[in-house]
């Protein structure tokens, strides 16, 4: 019989309409920004620079070697290596990044530069709430803005970062067994 | 905008449309320069090239690993078999080997890949049919979900970048595991629900059967895949053809279409998400423990010794197919790819003469296109 199907479909309808006022997996509308989801531990967006400790310029894990700045598809990174050295967590003198650009509005969240970073000194950040007036300064982080502490980190990827920490602690605790020989046999 | 023909005599009743680029139906930019005679098609022209991102002479100039998220945003709704056809590739030219689990990983992946476009492309076809609203919404509430898996599992909702030469990207836990099996335990019933709602529904039916036919030999000679080919009757899916990655282990059957009319083309979805449920159940059931990354394997510096490859899957659109020509360095020397929406939208004309204006919308979105991967 002719619009049967369309009565159907029509108590299909009516079905969901009144069945998300008494369940919850029916009501799927999130009311953001009032209301807002949690977001997952591994969701991300752009790459901040990680740095140990209060200090921004001594802290900064990041070793100015250059390998996300030439791996990165859509080449945002910028990076000026710097003249002098300081020593990095384990003492080692290393170099540091004189400037490190990040050009948002290049970059393409693909988390290229964090596979490839060998020094654990560039990971992902969540923050998506970043729009700004500005097209072209407002959109190039410099090593500045970029630079936020471990904490962050333990924060936003709690699982990831406490592998990165017991890693680093290892390491840590080899080079400083290296410095001092062991006492007399 | 409208301007009569001139040249022959009683050409000035016809009527010349461009359809597009900003049409709403045309799902991108895409163009259609539509010739008719009251509102019957005469002639159609499709137009593209609006969206052309340079996409492989970038991946020529980029090193093996940095063109990955490139592949994310071909099929832009697919990330995951487009990262899978690339890394096949590759893996051919550098003879790289993929463990179990990065096998299992990859299927159950792709599956929910097909699930979520699928129910995508069912919803947008009725929403270009008229059925405004409803279907397309409930399509995405689910197609949500699995957005939702994706992101817990590689941190991203749509540009997933998770496949890597030799295997995949992380590993996913015992809890995504579960929560995809909950997924795809609730899935059939949304299926059922929109199947309930649009299948018998006496407008669907009237505005779909009969309507854009293709017939079997046109849809061979033009190089059709995927759904559109089934839905046609030829038996032709490269899980079947190929067995690639680890498919000749799951029992699943390929629906076939007998009229190949824009309905049966809408049907083979349907019944394609049933299967892949299949595919998902016994794969979730299956899977092994184990290393995730071939040991050879290295992230970056890959240099494959120089030759060619062509591998291709299965997408949700089609074949697509990547074919590497390596000269040894790291970055390859010529990089193609074979994309199903293109390759598909070249018998939209056929599908479209005859049949009148507000059909063409309706045909073009069972084609199922995505214009990131028809202009590259």
């Amino acid at each position: 019989m002719l619009g049967v199907g369309i009565v159907k479909g029509l108590a299909e309808t009516a079905r969901n309409f009144f069945g998300s006022f008494v369940d919850k997996e029916r009501l799927v509308t999130v009311q953001f920004p009032e209301e807002r989801l949690p977001v997952s531990e591994s969701a991300r967006n752009f790459p901040f620079l990680i740095y140990d400790g209060d200090d921004k310029e001594q802290g900064l894990r990041c070793v100015a070697c250059q390998i996300c700045e030439k791996e990165c598809p859509p080449r945002c990174i910028t990076i000026e290596k710097s003249k002098d050295k300081k020593p990095d967590f384990v003492g080692k003198q290393q170099f540091y990044p004189a400037v490190f650009d990040i050009d948002v509005s290049v970059c393409m969240s693909c988390q290229i530069c964090v596979e490839v970073c060998p020094f654990d000194a560039i990971r992902m950040d969540n923050a998506f709430e970043l729009s700004t007036t500005d097209r072209f300064a407002a959109l190039l982080w410099s090593k500045d803005k970029l630079s936020l502490p471990n904490e962050h980190y333990l924060a936003i990827h709690p699982t990831e970062a406490a592998e990165v920490e017991a890693r680093r602690a290892e390491e840590k605790a080899q080079a400083e067994a290296k410095k001092q020989p062991p006492v007399a046999k | 905008m409208t301007q009569s023909a001139p040249t022959e005599a009683g050409q000035d009743e016809l009527m010349e449309i461009s359809m597009g680029p900003q049409h709403p139906s045309t799902h991108g930019v895409f163009r259609m320069d539509v010739r008719l005679d009251g509102e019957r098609v005469l002639r159609l022209k499709p137009v593209f090239g609006y969206l052309h991102r340079n996409h492989e002479k970038i991946a020529e100039g980029a090193s093996y690993l940095a063109a990955i998220p490139y592949t994310d945003r071909l099929d832009y709704l697919c990330s995951m078999t487009n990262n899978w056809g690339y890394a096949l590739a590759v893996e051919k030219l550098a003879g790289l080997t993929v463990p179990e689990r990065a096998e299992y990983i990859r299927v159950i992946v792709a599956e929910l890949t097909r699930l979520q476009n699928h129910a995508g492309m069912a919803g947008f076809l009725l929403q270009d049919m008229g059925a405004s609203g409803t279907p397309l919404m409930y399509a995405f509430r689910e197609r949500e979900k699995v957005l939702d898996l994706f992101e817990s599992l590689s941190g991203a909702r749509m540009m997933c970048n998770y496949m890597r030469f030799g295997g995949v990207r992380v590993d996913c836990s015992a809890e995504w595991l579960s929560q995809t099996a909950k997924l795809v335990g609730t899935f059939g019933g949304f299926l059922d629900e929109f199947e309930k709602l649009l299948t018998g529904n006496e407008i669907l039916m009237a505005r779909t059967q009969g309507v854009g036919v293709l017939p079997r030999e046109l849809a061979i000679n033009a190089g059709i895949t995927g759904p559109g080919l089934r839905a046609s009757g030829v038996n032709y899916d490269l899980r079947k053809v190929d067995r690639y990655g680890v498919y000749d282990r799951f029992a699943f059957r390929v629906p076939l279409g007998e009229h190949g009319d824009v309905f049966d083309r809408y049907m083979m979805r349907v019944l394609e998400m049933r299967e892949s449920l299949k595919i998902l159940e016994q794969a979730l059931r299956d899977i092994p423990g184990g290393p995730i990354m071939d040991p050879k394997a290295r992230l970056r510096g890959l240099r494959p010794k120089a030759g060619e490859a062509y591998a291709r899957v299965e997408s949700p659109k089609g074949e697509l197919g990547f074919y590497l020509i390596s000269d040894g360095s790291t970055n390859p020397y010529r990089y193609r790819v074979r994309p199903p929406s293109l390759i598909n939208l070249t018998v939209l004309e056929d599908m479209c003469l005859g049949h009148n204006i507000a059909d063409v919308v309706v045909i073009l979105g069972s084609i199922d296109i995505v214009m990131g991967e028809v202009d590259r």
